[in-house]
């Protein structure tokens, strides 16, 4: 019988106080196998460590019950204890007598009690316990980024600097992202073109970065340090390498009304063959597919084939797949801007004079449709804006969460206004989340201009003689108002991408409630997701601004980098495998298998687990029906002998 | 729910308001009366005084619900107000008005205090099948109005007519027929509701119909969204004109070149998505333009007709939001204004009679309209427009 030690920990007075932890060591010493039984103030300190490291040797120890916290606290900790004592660190049982006993009762001699059964069904476990080896794997020295916005373009220079490899893909004709569509940026108001194109053209020219455009990310097979990716790439129908950006064919287009442009949002129109923007990188035209009339319809005189000094033109273009092998994964997706098209009371898509505040911005741009002046439809400046804040964010009939930076948007846009058109500008507005720095000040400088700030959510948008009203309360004087205005700017906030089901499926991570990408620990692992070796930057994790962004890419970067080169990667024992005596090659392990570590290997029509996807979950051992599936660590014999014991 | 000073900040989760005013800034009657939701619900949470109640704008809420359809909090407003109300009608502290329409209403299964056997006299010389004697797949529930108010009846004789036309299998509960209790609920008298309630239950379940068709968008709402065991699918009456004409069973003709607006009712719209069905018939009639007022749909200001405001003005002032409604019709060149509720029509002709300007717009139910545009014999033609004023061509 192994020879084991039981160590009870008081946990200062956490768990001392409603159970008696002298009566529990006497109690396990009577316990088969127990050959030394402690208790201590706190086991996790130094010496409390030292006293357990110390009897190891002593008493030739080959298996250790902790009674004490959640294994979740401390596992590691005294897991690496029996390492570094000569002991297999897996011969090691935690009791939970905090959170499980201590915590949750208050009768004491029935908490002991409780304590009692605990004790006596880890160390029947840890009896049975046996030695595992940690496997360690290869790891692929280059790093796949999803999405070259700026948080895929920031953590992707980051990751280049440092020398290893990037593969950046991106879904739109050019990089840049919502960054790419602003003007100023708050609360400095730095020109966001003047800030931002340095790094888009950095990531063109950078060595490490592979970059992808009109490319998405359609397969991920693997595990962490070995993903397989398969990009599928669209065709543009423009030969990248010859195509010089001279714009020639956009002109010779012969699609008279064009279609909407998005990076516009669809304020003007574009041609088939266009360039999204002129300081667009990489600076190459493509072809819509969809509006081309040639490639739609068939039927068109193929002007900008003739146009093309470069013959860059290729019709015959077909879409592409890449497979790519990366160690880690940087998912940059982004957001989509709330539709205000859902609240209809603020007459969006009614009233042509109602915009989003991305519309408002490329108002606002120097290269956008106005060429930066704020006009009305109808050509002429307007004398009164208003701007309402949380539409669709903080709102039960939409978006509940809030979306952080519509209030310093809002305010920023109303500065330009007031700047630009000395109209009169309104705020209507819950509270200010003024939160960053320099915000607050921000926020008072704006005030100082004279921009009038309504303490009340605008309730609704309706036309009078011509004019927009908008309806809402002045709380503070608590008085209803009607005030007319030539322009609504709506404060959209910030929404998960349409499309993001799709994405966290292809990846196989976690979306909260908001549909936002989740993250594995909303404090302690911000960038991390449940798939080890995925990392998370920007707003495909929740709405946030761009310093935000931006710290977080390059922590992304730094955690995806700090795995890729580490060489070689620690694969956790904790997993299953499959008797193949006993497999009957039913395949229900195969369907139930959340990580799919298990394939099926249709020559010997038995099912087989890769160890270095398992994450040790348990579901193909409590499914398969001849037992072939089995735990690592949790065996049957062990878990019986647990269960048996705490029914005693 | 029942109000308990103590606990009416929880009972009614008024503790989730952020004070925004999105609830007073879309109010209809924001400006006609001291009502303001926001500073109530303020002064409720902190004031569990039942003095407080004894205002009387707590009787100027309409109950269009267009505070707790946007509110970005999910406070309940309007069942706040009615639970107020149900807390002054145990206290026998409602207006009069209101307390003869529920005595009426317990006494003679209507809130005008019209005899229950007066209650089919609209359906006098019709053929109609009364369920409980006879049986039929669809129960024509009248209502209230429809059956006694004069202006109204003929609105629900040409439903009849057209559901006749149209081959419908239906009939009436007639006289023993009672009030759907959708105005009862708010106007407090929660007790009432409920007995009304399980008796309507009670006698639609006996005739063993398989859909319920309403006149009134008050009753559909209340039958399909505050009966608890009802368990028959409810349509208002515009469902089922779009489905009868979508299938060709009703043929509509033409009659003048005729513009026309669209009042959206409120329980019919906003609060039950209703926006399409009334449009798609008033497009369906050969020579019909349906021109938009500004304010429709979601944003469509309220007649003041719903929440007990036929029976009590609310101590309001100032113009009624019917004439606002009248005039901004008016504004768009039209003669008819239409609309698919018996309160909305109500409350929209007497303004049109107040304003004086019933030789220049006329208000129609939607009913009306289709009745008009199958009678090929019509000797109530649509009236044209009085002379020297001219259609806007809307054509684009």
């Amino acid at each position: 019988m192994k020879r084991i030690g039981v160590y009870i920990c008081h946990c200062g007075t956490n768990i001392a106080s409603t159970v008696d932890c002298e009566s529990l060591v006497l109690f396990s010493k009577g316990l088969p196998g127990v050959k030394i039984a402690r208790d201590y103030r706190y086991l996790c300190s130094d010496p409390g460590q030292d006293i357990i490291k110390k009897d190891i040797t002593d008493f030739s120890l080959e298996g250790i019950v902790i009674a004490a916290c959640s294994p979740r606290m401390h596992e590691v900790t005294f897991r690496n204890l029996l390492k570094t004592a000569g002991i297999n660190p897996y011969c090691l049982n935690m009791a939970n007598i905090r959170e499980q006993c201590s915590w949750v009762h208050q009768d004491r001699n029935e908490a002991t009690e409780k304590a009692e059964q605990l004790i006596r069904a880890a160390v029947a476990r840890v009896l049975r316990q046996k030695a595992l080896e940690t496997k360690k794997v290869e790891i692929k020295p280059s790093i796949l980024v999803v999405g070259a916005g700026i948080a895929g373009i920031q953590a992707a220079l980051t990751i280049a600097s440092e020398g290893t490899k990037v593969v950046l893909v991106e879904r739109a004709p050019f990089i840049g992202g919502h960054m790419a569509q602003l003007d100023k940026t708050f609360p400095t108001l730095d020109c966001a073109s003047c800030i931002f194109t340095p790094k888009t053209v950095e990531v063109a020219r950078n060595r490490n970065i592979e970059l992808h455009v009109c490319s998405e990310v359609v397969e991920v097979k693997g595990y962490v340090g070995n993903f397989k990716v398969s990009i599928k790439k669209y065709p543009t129908y423009v030969d990248p390498s010859r195509c010089t950006g001279c714009g020639e064919c956009i002109e010779a287009c012969v699609l008279k009304k064009g279609v909407a442009s998005e990076f516009e949002e669809r304020m003007v129109n574009r041609k088939a063959i266009y360039i999204a923007f002129p300081q667009a990188v990489p600076l190459k035209a493509v072809i819509d597919p969809q509006a081309c009339l040639f490639l739609s319809r068939g039927k068109c005189k193929k002007s900008c084939l003739e146009a093309c000094k470069a013959q860059a033109i290729d019709f015959e273009q077909k879409e592409e797949f890449i497979e790519k092998e990366v160690g880690a994964i940087i998912l940059a997706t982004g957001y989509d801007l709330f539709d205000p098209h859902l609240l209809p009371q603020y007459g969006y898509g009614v009233y042509e004079n109602v915009l989003t505040n991305l519309q408002f911005e490329r108002l606002l741009s120097p290269s956008g449709p106005t060429r930066g002046e704020i006009l009305l439809k109808d050509g002429t400046s307007p004398k009164a804006i208003a701007f309402l804040h949380c539409i669709g964010s903080r709102d039960e009939n939409a978006n509940p969460y809030c979306s952080r930076v519509c209030c310093m948007v809002s305010m920023k846009q109303a500065h330009l206004a007031k700047e630009k058109t000395g109209s009169e500008v309104f705020e209507f507005y819950i509270d200010i989340n003024a939160f960053g720095k320099g915000y607050q000040e921000f926020y008072k400088r704006v005030r100082e201009e004279g921009i009038f700030f309504i303490r009340g959510k605008g309730s609704e948008v309706f036309k009078r003689e011509g004019r927009l009203v908008v309806a809402a309360e002045d709380t503070l004087l608590g008085t209803p108002i009607e005030i007319p205005v030539d322009m609504v700017v709506l404060g959209a906030g910030l929404s998960a991408r349409r499309d993001a089901e799709k994405v966290a499926q292809v990846f196989g991570i976690n979306q909260s409630p908001d549909r936002f990408f989740m993250e594995a620990h909303p404090k302690l692992r911000p960038v991390a997701t449940s798939v080890d070796g995925i990392f998370l930057a920007g707003c495909c994790q929740g709405p946030k601004d761009i310093p935000d962004t931006v710290a977080q890419a390059s922590a992304a970067a730094a955690e995806a980098i700090s795995l890729v080169t580490r060489g070689e990667i620690e694969v956790e024992p904790i997993t299953s495998w499959i008797d193949p005596e006993l497999c009957s090659g039913c395949k229900l392990c195969v369907e139930i298998c959340p990580t799919s570590a298990i394939q099926f290997i249709e020559a010997k029509g038995i099912s087989s687990v890769n160890e270095a996807l398992c994450k040790g979950c348990g579901a193909c051992a409590a499914i398969c029906p001849s037992k072939a599936a089995r735990q690592n660590h949790f065996t049957q014999d062990q878990i019986l002998a647990e269960v048996e014991e705490l029914a005693e | 729910m029942k109000i308990d000073p103590k606990t009416f900040a929880r009972d009614y989760n008024l503790h989730v308001c952020i004070q925004c005013g999105t609830c007073t800034g879309g109010c209809p009657v924001k400006f006609r009366s001291p009502l303001n939701m926001r500073r109530l619900v303020r002064q409720t949470y902190f004031t569990p005084d039942p003095s407080l109640f004894r205002r009387p704008e707590w009787w100027a809420c309409t109950t269009c619900s267009t505070c707790t359809l946007r509110c970005p909090a999910g406070v309940k407003n309007v069942e706040l107000i009615l639970g107020v109300r149900n807390y002054l009608a145990n206290q026998g502290e409602v207006p009069s008005t209101i307390r003869d329409a529920l005595e009426n209403t317990l006494l003679h299964g209507n809130p005008w205090g019209r005899f229950r056997d007066r209650r089919i006299d609209w359906a006098r010389d019709l053929e109609i099948k009364i369920l409980g004697e006879e049986t039929a797949e669809n129960l024509f529930f009248i209502g209230c109005a429809p059956s006694y108010d004069p202006r109204v009846q003929s609105l629900s004789v040409v439903l009849f007519k057209i559901f006749k036309k149209a081959d419908l299998d239906f009939g009436i509960l007639g006289k023993k027929e009672s009030c759907c209790g959708n105005e009862i609920r708010r106007m407090g008298e929660e007790a009432l509701f409920r007995k009304l309630s399980k008796d309507n239950t009670n006698l639609i379940k006996k005739t063993g119909v398989k859909r319920i068709i309403t006149i009134s968008p008050h009753c559909y709402n209340v039958f399909k969204n505050e009966y608890p065991d009802l368990g028959l699918p409810v349509h208002h009456y515009t469902q089922v004109l779009i489905e009868l004409i979508e299938a060709g069973r009703i043929k509509l003709k033409g009659g003048a070149e005729t513009l026309l607006t669209y009042q959206d009712p409120c329980f019919l719209g906003k609060q039950n998505g209703i926006f399409e069905e009334p449009r798609k018939i008033l497009r369906s009639i050969p020579g019909i333009t349906l021109i938009e007022m500004e304010r429709s749909r979601e944003r469509s200001l309220c007649c003041e007709g719903g929440g007990g405001r036929m029976w009590t003005e609310g101590f309001t002032e100032g113009t009624r939001n019917a004439e606002i409604r009248v005039r901004e019709a008016l504004h768009l060149k039209v003669r008819i204004l239409a609309t698919s509720c018996p309160f909305c029509l109500l409350t929209l002709e007497d303004a049109v009679k107040t304003s004086g300007l019933a030789d220049q717009i006329v208000v129609k139910d939607i009913g009306e309209l289709v009745g008009e545009a199958i009678d090929s014999n019509s000797d109530n033609p649509i009236p044209c427009l009085p002379a020297g004023r001219q259609a806007p061509n809307n054509h684009q």
